[in-house]
């Protein structure tokens, strides 16, 4: 298969980001719109055609899918290590081709409509581009620096979308804290990336992915602290996942991101750059596999379920509907990690690998249609607040039914998309661990039960006043809605495990009936909660909150890790580390400086005075020195 | 006269021309003229040093050997290999700029201009020196007239901080005048006649005593003009009270005759004491990587915050060069030029949001994004340059420098290499923090409403320093390639 | 060669000479006290010239050609000092030496 014009991919939004961010003030709004829609489509249009390409015209090779590089060396290190760029064709990257493309399109014609209007659209449009380009650079990545390359690249086009609104403090906030953790992560992420450099020699995930390779077969040849260097770097680069993908504790940064405008939440962070982290384990899973015995999948399974139910508890308690959406993404991509640490490697033992990548991928349609349909009613009642939300079903049909559509198939409610995925995740934590398997059900409960909370405060509810009577937002707007819609519920239907497994082989998923009757029978009972809560109005919620009380409280507060965090910077770092270096170097440092300066003025203040200007003084001087020299001399001269 | 010399006696013709001008007009004229053609030279030495290397394999090429001190077998020698080739460019770069952003001098423009092409024929006739002597007194030309540019044209307690810089950066030439006649004096150590030329003195085995002792001389000696801690003082206030195009030019330029002085006389000539110092130092530069990331976070004055992050950036440099291997090498000299372009960028910005609010504090600015666009975008570019974005120069060279350090396998350099690539977070947390209160906010004067955009003469100046930025950072295989090739037989003293 | 007196007899009287000489040129304030004292040290050691050129190498005239030019210059200088003495005088109505520490500033 000749993949070289799939260069075009990345490089297209690039080219748009380029002419928009240059000519800026150039163009006129409307014409960059159809700039980056058109953008997007062609790359859009490539990634299907590249898809459609690989599985079905190129196929399987010795009945495994196989992998196709293309790549250019752009930066020598030492002899063995270098950055190279270029492109890796393999299923995951495929299928996140088709993610992204899909939802980045839908973002693109969603703005059109959403940010009409706004003084800064073509400027919007080229940060869209921008993150485009960047991530189609990691998604392609064939090497672990290519891949931070573009993972800082998505990080800074986060950091300006975040700060769209820059004139908003709480919008530069929000910025400058997602990027300052992304960026502590990715501390660690280098860091990983240096140790596998250094031992394995080689950053290509080929090579290291390879399990007979000598990076895999070799893993236990040089250990630190009783854990193989390996180990500590798949940590280390599991911490970079988890600060982009939001996992608990590096999860904080995500709630306010929601500051920046609602399709950009839609596209980076619900739909692509938060499952980066998910991707980065999946690229690197045969490593994260057979080193050191999976150990550090364990760690990742534990984080992500934690995570997972961590996020749902505090999604419950949040009355800002994004914000819910977030916690519900972080508990989502919980899900995915977990369902990766709990998989095995060859044919149906990987279930929870292709359940992770399957719910990614269904994942990314239905939380990008929930945040574009929460974006489509903050467009009509201005405003984020659940409290000023209620009967809106009246108002916007369209709305309303694809935002049932996507809650429905968030809650696993066969058919749609989401219970397909959400049943391989069950399946793959049943067999592995039933500790996990029950973190997982409870979570699906959970996530149905706070999902229509959302949907019945939103669409049913209370009915509301509204100072300007609300109404459907216009077709660029739905016409996404309808398309991710129609996405949520066939999706599902795509025998994912013959495309998609972690050894490429593909195998044959069955329904597991009893699990799968177990899940659905959760989340209806979850959607049932929410109905006798929320369908109508009443104090039923209140009386139950007040009842958790002190534990309602601080769920509500996110468990008060934003207020951990501000006093680990603010009073630590800047007050205990950063004051006292200051002052340190002006007192003391400089001071050292200014005292020699000082003491030698000092110095020559004193001394001047034997520069009296009497002559007797300077002859007796001279005199005393001839007579010490002359006694020299004489010893001298008789030794 | 040949291709190299015409960089010293150029910025003489200038001078000599400046000195006939009657107005700021002719004066920035004649200055701009100058720059151009010495940029256009710089373009030119960097083709034909291309087109060179390939037909001549010698270290330095374009060599020219004129005795002028028989005595004491003093010479003017000069040549030049890729890494001076590189960092003349960044030269002409910065002093084209540093004319443009001075384009309305009124004050004695005529000796303005004259005191900028005097210190930047010190630091070309420093790049291109092969002899000890001719390069410590190019160094001295380079420096003195730091002092009458802060001193006259300076800002605030301009005499304070003249007299600080000077006396600081004289100090450390004094050790380095002894560690240079230490290196002359051992010079014979083979049996040979006396010299200063830096190449005759690699094939010599200087006396491992006399390495000991004169290693840490000359490493101080050019480490202070790198802002080696705890010898950065001098830096924040001189640049504090620098006017804008001088700023530039010592930051952008001057700062890196240290670490260019250490690559090539202290570690090239005194490799065995350069092993037997280069904990101690490592140390140190550390410190400065860390210390200068922190000391930044907490200050309020623009030009402060910028002084403090070179104090890391080029603690990094320092960092790298006692790494001892290619990659980190590689990295501190791309890190010295990506370093140069950057404070320069980052200090005509300042200059720029000064001379329109007319204050450097950032808890004064908020909001400049919307009032003066063009600036404020290149700000943030800036600073995302400067806390490593891939995409600019400044990722290529700290990976380099990463990756090389972490080629050491013990756990004393493992635990220094880490606490420094820690200094990546603390930077996007000063560098966020400028860029979230000046930036960005509600605008918080109204009086800013009216700032004047850039001028031409403004945007050409920021532009050409931002293209390289871009430059190496997107395509950066040829330039390391050229440094690369030109460490080598340096490697092969040391190792 | 006088007989009866040895040369140290002389170089002794030259010597007391000499740091009679050096203590005026100490103690006294005076200008011109000072200028006879510093021609009282050349007087001493243009003797020693003499009675050394005499006593060491009697058939050489080196040391009392040497005299004479200290002598010579001397008076050149002695002329030099009172010209620059008669101008102070005028300047500041003193020839004391303390009263011209003005120069030093």
């Amino acid at each position: 298969m000749n993949i070289s014009y799939l260069f075009l991919i990345p490089i297209i939004p690039l080219a748009v980001f380029l002419v928009l961010g240059i000519f800026n003030k150039m163009i006129k709004p409307t014409v960059s719109g159809w700039i980056g829609v058109g953008g997007l489509t062609a790359t859009t249009i490539l990634s299907f055609y590249a898809a459609f390409q690989y599985f079905f015209v190129t196929g399987k090779l010795d009945g495994a899918y196989q992998t196709f590089i293309e790549k250019t060396v752009w930066m020598n290190f030492t002899d063995t290590l270098h950055i190279d760029l270029g492109i890796l064709i393999d299923p995951i990257s495929i299928m996140m081709l088709i993610v992204v493309s899909t939802i980045s399109l839908m973002v693109h014609i969603y703005s059109r409509g959403y940010m009409k209007d706004d003084p800064g659209y073509t400027k919007f449009f080229a940060f869209l581009s921008l993150f485009t380009f960047s991530m189609y650079g990691l998604v392609l990545a064939t090497n672990l620096f290519q891949i931070y390359i573009f993972w800082e690249l998505v990080g800074v086009s986060s950091f300006l979308l975040i700060g769209y609104y820059y004139t908003k403090n709480s919008a530069v906030a929000a910025a400058k804290k997602a990027f300052i953790v992304t960026r502590f992560a990715d501390f660690g992420f280098l860091i990983g990336i240096l140790i596998i450099g250094f031992y394995t020699g080689t950053w290509d995930f080929e090579t290291l992915n390879n399990p007979e390779g000598a990076a895999i077969v070799n893993w236990a040849s040089t250990s630190f602290m009783g854990l193989s260097v390996l180990t500590w770097a798949l940590i280390l680069i599991f911490m970079g996942g988890a600060g982009k993908s939001a996992m608990f504790p590096l999860h904080i940064w995500l709630p306010d991101a929601m500051e920046g405008p609602t399709p950009v939440s839609a596209l980076i962070h619900a739909a692509t750059m938060v499952v980066a982290g998910v991707y980065l384990v999946a690229r690197l899973f045969p490593m994260y596999y057979f080193v050191e015995e999976g150990f550090v999948l364990h760690i990742v399974s534990y984080v992500g379920a934690f995570s997972s139910l961590f996020a749902a508890i505090i999604a419950i308690t949040q009355t800002d509907i994004k914000r819910i959406l977030a916690f519900s993404t972080m508990s989502q991509i919980g899900y995915m990690m977990m369902s990766l640490g709990v998989s095995g490697f060859d044919g149906h033992e990987g279930v929870g690998y292709m359940a992770s990548m399957f719910h990614l991928f269904t994942h990314a349609m239905f939380k990008a249609l929930l945040f574009l349909g929460a974006g489509s009613v903050i467009h009509a009642v201005h405003s984020n607040y659940l409290k000023d939300m209620g009967g809106l079903r009246k108002h916007m049909p369209i709305t309303n039914i694809t935002f049932l559509i996507a809650a429905l198939a968030i809650a696993g409610v066969p058919p749609l998309a989401g219970f397909w995925s959400k049943d391989e995740i069950l399946v793959a934590a049943f067999e592995n661990s039933m500790f996990i398997y029950s973190i997982g059900i409870l979570v699906a409960g959970l996530t149905s039960f706070y999902m229509f909370r959302l949907y019945f405060g939103i669409f049913w509810g209370k009915e509301t006043i509204y100072a300007h009577k609300p109404k459907e937002s216009p077709r660029s707007m739905t016409i996404p809605l309808i398309i991710l819609a129609v996405f949520s519920v066939v999706v599902g239907f795509i025998p994912f495990s013959e495309y998609v497994t972690a050894d490429k082989l593909g195998f044959v998923a069955h329904l597991n009936y009893p699990l799968a009757a177990t899940a659905v029978l959760v989340g209806l009972t979850g959607i049932l909660f929410a109905w006798i809560f929320y369908k109508k109005e009443n104090n039923l919620a209140e009386r139950f909150a007040n009842a958790f009380g002190f534990f309602y409280k601080w769920a509500s507060n996110k468990f008060y890790f934003d207020e951990l965090y501000l006093f680990i910077t603010r009073q630590l770092i800047f007050k205990r580390i950063s004051a006292p270096i200051a002052y340190f170097d002006k007192k003391f440092v400089d001071g050292t400086m200014e005292g020699i300066g000082n003491k030698t003025l000092v110095v020559a203040n004193k001394i001047k005075g034997i520069q009296s200007g009497k002559v007797q003084d300077y002859a007796f001087g001279f005199i005393s020195g001839v007579v010490v020299l002359a006694i020299v001399f004489i010893y001298l001269w008789t030794n | 006269m040949d291709i190299l010399s015409l960089f010293v006696v150029l910025p003489v013709i200038v001078i000599i021309a400046l000195v006939f001008t009657k107005s700021l007009k002719q004066a920035r004229q004649i200055a701009m003229v100058g720059s151009v053609i010495q940029l256009g030279m710089a373009l030119n030495l960097l083709f034909a040093y291309l087109k060179e290397v390939n037909i001549n394999d010698s270290i330095f090429v374009f060599t020219r050997d004129i005795i002028w001190f028989k005595e004491f077998n003093i010479h003017y020698n000069i040549g030049v290999d890729g890494i001076s080739v590189a960092l003349i460019l960044l030269t002409s770069i910065i002093v084209l700029a540093g004319v443009f952003i001075s384009w309305k001098t009124y004050d004695l423009p005529k000796e303005f201009f004259v005191s900028l092409l005097v210190l930047a024929t010190g630091v070309y006739g420093f790049f291109i020196s092969i002899d000890l002597f001719t390069m410590f007194l190019f160094y001295e030309i380079a420096v003195i007239p730091m002092y009458l540019l802060i001193g006259i044209w300076g800002s605030g307690p301009k005499e304070y901080s003249a007299m600080k810089l000077t006396l600081m950066l004289m100090g450390a030439s004094a050790l380095l005048l002894v560690g240079i006649l230490g290196i002359y004096l051992n010079s014979n150590a083979d049996g040979g006649p006396l010299t200063f030329n830096i190449l005759e003195i690699s094939q010599v085995n200087i006396p491992f005593e006399a390495q000991k002792l004169f290693f840490p001389l000359t490493f101080i000696g050019f480490a202070v003009l790198g802002a080696l801690f705890p010898f950065h003082t001098w830096s924040p206030d001189g640049h504090a009270s620098a006017p804008t195009a001088v700023s530039m030019l010592h930051a952008g330029v001057l700062m890196k005759l240290g670490g260019y002085g250490v690559f090539r006389v202290a570690m090239f000539l005194l490799p065995e004491g350069a092993m037997e110092w280069s904990w101690f130092f490592i140390i140190l530069a550390a410190i400065g990587v860390i210390y200068g990331a922190f000391a930044a976070i907490r200050q309020t004055d623009l030009k402060y915050i910028n002084a403090y992050s070179s104090v890391s950036h080029l603690g990094l440099v320092l960092f790298a060069l006692l790494m001892l291997n290619k990659t980190a090498w590689n990295g501190a000299i791309l890190q010295s030029l990506s370093h140069g372009f950057m404070t320069a960028l980052f200090f005509a910005l300042i200059g720029m949001i000064y001379t329109r609010t007319h204050t450097r504090d950032i808890t004064k600015l908020g909001g400049l994004l919307k009032v003066i666009p063009f600036i404020s975008v290149i700000y943030v570019i800036a600073g995302l340059a400067s806390l490593g974005l891939p995409g600019f120069s400044g990722f290529v060279a700290e990976m380099n420098i990463f990756v090389g350090a972490f080629q050491n396998e013990d756990m004393f350099h493992r635990v220094l290499t880490i606490l420094s690539i820690s200094a990546i977070v603390v930077t996007a947390v000063y560098i966020l923090r400028v860029v979230g209160i000046m930036l960005m906010g509600p605008v918080k004067n109204e009086s800013f409403l009216s700032l004047p955009q850039a001028t031409w003469y403004e945007t050409t100046g920021v532009l050409l320093l931002l293209l390289p930025i871009i430059g190496i950072g997107v395509a950066p295989l040829w330039l390391s390639d050229m440094i690369l090739k030109s460490i080598q037989p340096f490697l092969q003293g040391v190792l | 060669m006088i007989p009866g007196i040895s040369i140290t007899e002389i170089l002794t009287l030259t010597s007391i000479l000499f740091f009679i000489g050096i203590y005026g040129f100490m103690t006294r304030t005076n200008l011109i006290s000072m200028l006879i004292s510093v021609e009282i040290i050349l007087n001493s050691t243009v003797i020693n010239f003499v009675v050394i050129n005499k006593y060491l190498y009697p058939e050489l005239l080196q040391g009392v050609v040497y005299a004479i030019f200290i002598i010579a210059v001397a008076a050149a200088e002695t002329a030099l000092a009172v010209a620059i003495i008669i101008n102070l005088y005028k300047q500041i109505s003193s020839v004391d030496v303390k009263e011209t520490e003005t120069l030093k500033h």
